[in-house]
Formats: structure tokens, C-alpha cells, sequence
């Protein structure tokens, strides 16, 4: 059985250094601007610190993977650029990216750098995921959370490119990187500025009604007395369709396949990934601790892994909504 | 300026279609592009009647490009797609492709096909990723709705060779697509057995916000606007932008709408005049934001 790798997210130094104490294989991490699609105030690497993070892996036979999947303009395409450069002299194992004119770049001017598509590059078939690596040499591709796993299955058939797929954290319900509701509802969105929803266009209410959040003036939620009112990402809000109010779109909910884990190893999966760069060191270690004993014990004896209460219950602790799904591998959720 | 009509975005039934298309085959439309672009499991008209409404189509004098899915999953969606190519390749029935994935790209430069567009769910935000698909034998981009025209224009500039650019004119703004139906959940029940509700819902759900304000709307697996993307107030800004306009099927006034882009376009009417007698023939208020580089949602006017 091919060994799964964990890829665990570093939204900060003490973040990557709790991943790789707890047994990640590979951090992801990205640059402090506009470059990486988690560009929250506070987080992320200056460059001192991305050379300190990968000693600190490195040094413990782990690798560094940087996230540089934002699509550029043609006004700030030199800071993308310019990124791929200092990504290359750092000594990252790899970058992560979406925008195919980048990885011409990087393919032209690093061509030892290893390249990875991105879940924003939203390719969702081995005919997408090809194109990739036949122009730039993609040798790995993050799949979109769209697909079932017989469809995933098919996938890494019929492509010599390997599959990582997302096992826990945030939801997307909409396919990463074709998404443009944030975009229409504040102008920025996570293709060209990093960020959904992001935190400078919430508002927090205290009104008669409850407590209303909303995202640049419209109404994403209201949360009655006693209810834990959660961040106004705009697709995970109640909203009115034909006089019933819902969450029309999807709940507050974090996305846990560990149930899924033998037949994710059956079908040749190469990584999975832990999302969550925006979350804190305290959700790594946890996280990273149950996910490390899941595979280890995976490994050991595949035929009689089970999962633990007590992982669930851990990870329950630090799922959105206290709640957790299989998402889209899960066909009823479609 | 060329006039394009988008590729049918709603579900609705057989004889709906057959007569709207009747209807735009009469029209002053110079680009139809066909074919199921959100859902593969719609099915009122199979790819064989979509070549067929094409063929009709092109009697008319009309260009009609073939669209192919947005979100490809299945070996069948593959298999759809891999006919869509063969049709541009072996000249039967010979329709220029709109891509609208990567996999799309690969097929279509694979059969050493030289004529496509590039369609708007490809990404394309800059120079170097537009050359890529142009050294793969696109000949026409149709860009992204949220990229503000003063963006198109820098990636435009920065090219070796223009390229026919067009942009979403008119319509509800296509803005996501998921794994999901969203119009099965509305009805509680699951995408695999969701028997077709999305049928005859001529423009779609419309989702507000808990203070009744109109934000989205349910498009089975696609969620797109609310307000009307219009951009017949900007044509004046447009133009020397771009050189085809889209228009977005709807469910009533469609036609009547291509007539007020072309009386506006031929002189007959003034962009303002035409956005207010517009108001009459949306399913809801207009929004230019992304246009302008700002919210989508918002209706920007020049001070």
C-alpha cells in the first residue's frame, strides 16, 4: 500500500513548528500579501520566517510547500513573479499554484522547482489535470472537493500526475477557483485578492432582532439569544427561498473524511490535505495529532483500521459548527 | 460590435427551447453560442438536437459556437466533451467550440483544432496565461464577468497580437457552481433523484437576504446574481474594450433586449436611454459593478 502523505497548513511559525512536532510530512504555507488565497491580516510568512520554517522542517526530514495560487493581473504580475523567485532561492520543496502563465514562468526560470496545481486551478478531470503537466510538468494536483470517490478513483487512472485531496477543515461547497460570489458581494475574491468574505467588509450588529452579520451592508445572518453567532462567510448564511429561511446554500460545517481513509488509500491517493492556514497553532497541533495517529495506524494494519471515538470527538472540537460532513464524496450531499 | 447570445443557462422544456430559438434564428444576432452548460443531467435537448438547433441556426446566417460544461466530472461528461471537439475537428457539423475547462483545451489543441474561444470559467486574469491559449489556437476570449474593464484593457495591451475579446453584456451573472443542486435542496431532496425541478423555472430561484433584499439565485448546481448585469448604460466604455457583447438568455424579453443593444449600438439610442427603457424588460434592478472594478452587486454611475 503507497504511503499517504499529511499536508498540514502553517498560518504562522509556531503553527508550522506544532505541524511538524505532531507528525506532519509536509507543511503549507504562503508569503504575507495577495500571492496565497488565505490573505488575512496577521497571518502568513515574511521571508526570514519561511527560511526559518523550512530549516526547522528540514531538519526533522519534512518538507515545505508554498502556496502561491492566486491568479495575477497584469498590473501586480511582477509581485507574482517575483514570489516564484524567492520560492525558488528559499529551497521550498515545492510551490502550489493556479494561474497556467505562472507556471510557464516557473517551469522556464526554475525548472528544478517542483510544481503542484492548486485547488483554485478547479481541475476536476484527468483530461484538466493533463493539460497541466504536459505544458509545465505539474507532478502533483489538489482536486477541487467536487468529485465522488469512484470519481476520484478514475482520475488518478488515468493520469501519471499524483492526486491530493482535502480530508478535513472549511468547506468549500463551491468548486474552489469558479467562484465569484465574494467578488459580487465585496469586489474582492479569493481568485485575485486571496480572500472570501474577507474581514474588513464584516459588520457585527447587536439589534433588537439579534445579532445581524453582514458583509459589505447586506445581510448575511441573524443569530437569536444564545445562538453562537459564526462569521458571515457568504455561502455558509440564511437566506430567504419562496418564504422558507435556511441556509440555502450550506451550514457551518467542516469537512472530515477520516471514516474514508482505507479507501482513500485503496485508490492510490498521495496526500491528503488539512485546511485551516487561518486557524490557530492550538487547531494544528489537534488536528495534525489525530490525523498523524489515523495514518500511522492505517499503515500498521490497513485491514483492521477503525476509526476512534475519540479521534471524532477531538475533531469535532475544532470543526466549523461543531459539526462535521463527507461533502461531495458523500452523495446525498450533492 | 458584435452581438452574442449566451448559451442557455435555465432548464426549460423542449418546445420552449426549439421556439426561442426559432425566435433568435430571425433576429440581429450575429454569435448564438448552444449547447448544456451548468448540468449533465438536463437532458430535453441531447447533443445530437443542439447540433441540429445549430444547423438552423447557421442556415439563418448566424455563427453558432458549441459551449462545453463548466464543471466536468464524469467519464461521460469526458465523452460528451471529447464530441463536442470531434464535431470543430471533422467539420460534422463543423461549429466553433467555446472551452470552458482545461480538459476542453487539452482535447481541443490535441486535434489540432485552430479556431475556439476561450471561455469565461477558464481564468484567464493576465497576458501570459491569454498568449498560452492563443498559441493553442484561441481566437477569441470571452472574459470573465468579475474582471473590471479597465483590467481586460491592460491584459489587451500587453499582447503581441489582439485578439477578439467579449464580454457579459446582459443577464444574471453566472458567479459559482458546486457539486451541489441547490434547487434539489430547496425541495429536500438529493441532486441524484431530484426529478429535474430545475424544469420550467424560466430565470431561476431567487434567494434573499432575511431583510427580503434579492442577492442570488438558485440555477440548479450554479448559483448566479439576483440583480441584471447591464451593461448597456457603459456601451460608450465598452467599446474599444471589446468587440462582442453577451447577452444571457431569459425567460421573457429576450429578443427584445438584443433590439435595444443593436439600436444602441447602430446609433438609434442613447446608452442611457436604452438602460432606463431596459429596467421594463429585467427580472430584477441592474448592476455594472464589476465593470467599473468595484462589488458586482453595485450600480455604479459616473458622477
Amino acid at each position: 500500500m503507497n504511503r499517504i502523505e499529511l499536508v498540514c497548513p502553517a498560518g504562522s511559525l509556531p503553527a508550522l513548528k506544532t505541524a511538524v512536532d505532531h507528525g506532519a510530512d509536509c507543511v503549507y504555507l504562503g508569503f504575507k500579501d495577495a500571492t496565497n488565497a488565505r490573505n488575512f491580516s496577521g497571518l502568513n510568512f515574511e521571508p526570514a520566517q519561511v527560511r526559518e520554517g523550512i530549516a526547522y522542517a528540514h531538519a526533522r526530514g519534512r518538507k515545505v510547500l508554498l502556496a502561491l495560487n492566486t491568479y495575477p493581473q497584469a498590473a501586480n504580475w511582477p509581485s507574482w513573479t517575483a514570489a516564484i523567485d524567492r520560492a525558488a532561492e528559499s529551497g521550498v520543496d515545492a510551490v502550489i499554484l493556479a494561474d497556467p502563465g505562472l507556471m510557464a514562468y516557473a517551469a522556464r526560470t526554475h525548472p528544478q522547482l517542483r510544481l503542484h496545481l492548486s485547488v483554485q486551478g478547479s481541475a476536476t478531470s484527468y483530461e484538466a489535470i493533463e493539460f497541466y503537466r504536459e505544458r509545465f510538468g505539474i507532478q502533483r494536483a489538489v482536486l477541487p472537493r467536487v468529485l465522488s470517490l469512484a470519481q476520484v478513483e478514475n482520475v488518478i487512472a488515468n493520469t501519471a500526475v499524483e492526486i491530493e485531496v482535502f480530508g478535513f477543515g472549511g468547506l468549500c461547497v463551491m468548486v474552489e477557483g469558479r467562484c465569484a460570489l465574494s467578488a459580487y458581494a465585496t469586489g474582492e475574491s479569493p481568485n485575485c485578492n486571496g480572500a472570501c468574505s474577507p474581514g474588513r467588509h464584516v459588520r457585527w450588529e447587536e439589534t433588537p432582532r439579534g445579532m445581524e452579520t453582514r458583509l459589505n451592508g447586506i445581510l448575511i445572518d441573524r443569530f437569536a439569544n444564545g445562538e453562537r453567532a459564526g462569521y458571515p462567510t457568504l455561502c455558509k448564511g440564511r437566506f430567504e427561498v419562496n418564504d422558507e429561511t435556511y441556509y440555502a446554500l450550506e451550514e457551518p460545517t467542516s469537512l472530515n473524511t477520516l471514516e474514508l481513509l482505507p479507501e482513500l488509500a485503496r485508490i492510490g491517493i498521495r496526500a491528503i490535505k488539512i485546511e485551516g492556514r487561518q486557524r490557530s497553532p492550538a487547531y494544528v497541533t489537534q488536528v495534525t495529532r489525530v490525523w498523524r495517529a489515523a495514518l500511522d495506524r492505517l499503515q500498521a494494519a490497513p485491514a483492521a483500521f477503525q476509526v476512534t471515538p475519540a479521534w471524532m470527538a477531538e475533531l469535532n472540537k475544532v470543526s466549523e459548527g461543531q459539526s462535521h460532513t463527507l461533502g461531495a464524496y458523500y452523495r446525498p450531499w450533492k | 460590435m458584435k452581438l452574442a447570445l449566451g448559451p442557455l443557462l435555465y432548464y426549460w422544456p423542449r418546445q420552449s427551447v426549439l421556439d426561442f430559438y426559432a425566435d433568435v434564428a430571425d433576429s440581429s444576432i450575429d454569435s448564438v453560442y448552444l449547447g448544456e452548460t451548468v448540468c449533465s443531467r438536463r437532458h430535453e435537448l441531447r447533443l445530437e438536437d443542439w447540433f441540429e438547433v445549430g444547423r438552423v441556426l447557421a442556415a439563418a446566417g448566424k455563427e453558432v459556437v458549441m459551449s462545453s460544461q463548466g464543471l466536468v466530472e464524469s467519464e461521460s461528461d469526458l465523452k460528451t466533451l471529447r464530441r463536442i471537439v470531434r464535431q470543430a475537428a471533422d467539420g460534422q457539423p463543423g461549429f466553433r467550440v467555446e472551452a470552458n475547462d482545461m480538459g476542453a483545451v487539452r482535447l481541443l489543441t490535441e486535434a489540432g483544432v485552430r479556431d475556439w474561444v476561450a471561455g469565461p470559467t477558464l481564468n484567464i486574469f493576465n497576458p501570459t496565461t491569454l498568449q498560452l491559449m492563443i498559441d493553442g489556437g484561441a481566437t477569441r476570449w470571452a472574459v470573465a464577468p468579475e474582471i473590471s474593464g479597465a483590467a481586460l484593457a491592460e491584459v489587451r495591451a500587453a499582447l503581441a497580437t489582439p485578439i477578439e475579446t467579449e464580454v457579459f453584456a446582459h443577464g444574471r451573472l453566472p458567479l459559482a457552481h458546486s457539486a451541489r443542486c441547490f434547487t434539489a435542496r430547496h425541495f429536500n431532496l438529493q441532486k441524484d433523484t431530484c426529478e429535474f425541478r430545475c424544469l420550467a423555472i424560466n430565470d431561476g430561484i431567487t434567494l434573499r437576504t432575511r431583510e427580503g433584499e434579492p442577492f442570488l439565485t438558485l440555477n440548479g448546481v450554479q448559483t448566479q446574481s439576483a440583480r441584471v448585469h447591464n451593461l448597456l448604460g457603459d456601451i460608450d466604455d465598452v467599446q474599444g474594450r471589446a468587440e462582442v457583447l453577451r447577452i444571457s438568455p431569459q425567460g421573457s424579453h429576450t429578443r427584445d433586449i438584443i433590439d435595444l443593444f443593436r439600436a444602441v449600438l447602430d446609433g438609434m439610442r442613447s446608452p442611457v436611454g436604452a438602460l432606463a427603457e431596459a429596467r421594463a424588460l429585467m427580472v430584477e434592478a441592474p448592476c455594472n459593478g464589476f465593470w467599473h472594478g468595484r462589488a458586482g452587486v453595485d450600480q455604479y454611475v459616473a458622477a
